[in-house]
């Protein structure tokens, strides 16, 4: 698992590769929790185009981020993890209105 | 008619996180003998993934346990059993439901049995308080046709 960071401006983007399973979710829970209290950012972007494996432990991650971006007016910029969370989501009643993802 | 084994593999491991890339990625390289798609590769990984993270997070509360993997190759079909002895499922329809967590606090997102559901063709649970769980699932390898 890689995780790269970058500040630019007040925009703070972390770029997640490879797997993110719930071994690396940890992982990058605890860096991202401690970067975004270390840069204060006003907007927080995940990168998720270079990840190659999610499953439950990285969709519970994003909706958690999602809800924590709700709280406090972050935004997450997904795409390829809202692919995913679709797949993954097929079974759950309502899930197709993708705008509220 | 009686399915006729292929092949057949086991595996155990300790009850570690990082061990989770290890079981999946073994399986789908024994699966691999069957000649699946890659879509088919990688519902089996997150299937196989989904459920060694409940036998490590909620079988063993990440202590310490060990994690049995078997996988048997039928002529298109591969079964997977993954066990361990750890504190078992009280109620196993519940816990089959979507989004139901026993752990929300940990950013669980109540998913992985409607995942493996999903994603495989057939899913059984066993399961006995204080003496473990017994996952048992099957995919078929619907091997494409090609005429020229």
């Amino acid at each position: 698992m890689n995780v790269k960071h970058f500040m630019e401006d007040r925009l703070l983007v972390f770029e997640i590769t490879e797997e993110l399973d719930h071994h690396n979710v940890e992982i990058i829970r605890r860096r991202a929790d401690y970067e975004i209290q270390r840069f204060m950012p006003k907007r927080v972007v995940f990168d998720f185009n270079r990840v190659v494996f999610m499953d439950s432990a990285g969709i519970g991650f994003v909706i958690r981020k999602i809800q924590n971006s709700q709280q406090s007016w972050r935004k997450i910029g997904n795409d390829k993890g809202k692919r995913k969370l679709k797949k993954s989501f097929r079974n759950v009643r309502n899930f197709e209105n993708d705008s509220d993802c | 008619m009686e399915k006729q084994l292929k092949n057949e593999m086991k595996i155990e491991f300790l009850s570690k996180s990082a061990n989770e890339a290890f079981a999946r990625i073994a399986v789908a390289s024994f699966a691999s003998q069957l000649d699946p798609t890659i879509e088919e590769i990688a519902d089996i990984k997150t299937a196989v993934s989904e459920a060694v993270t409940n036998s490590i997070i909620h079988g063993y509360s990440n202590g310490d346990g060990i994690v049995k993997v078997k996988a048997r190759l039928y002529e298109n079909e591969i079964e997977i059993e993954i066990s361990d002895t750890g504190s078992g499922i009280e109620n196993v329809k519940e816990a089959r439901e979507p989004l139901y967590t026993t752990k929300g606090n940990l950013e669980r997102s109540g998913m992985g049995f409607t995942i493996m559901e999903n994603f495989m063709d057939d899913l059984s649970v066993e399961s006995i308080v204080g003496l473990g769980t017994k996952i048992v699932m099957t995919k078929k390898i619907k091997k494409e046709v090609t005429t020229y």
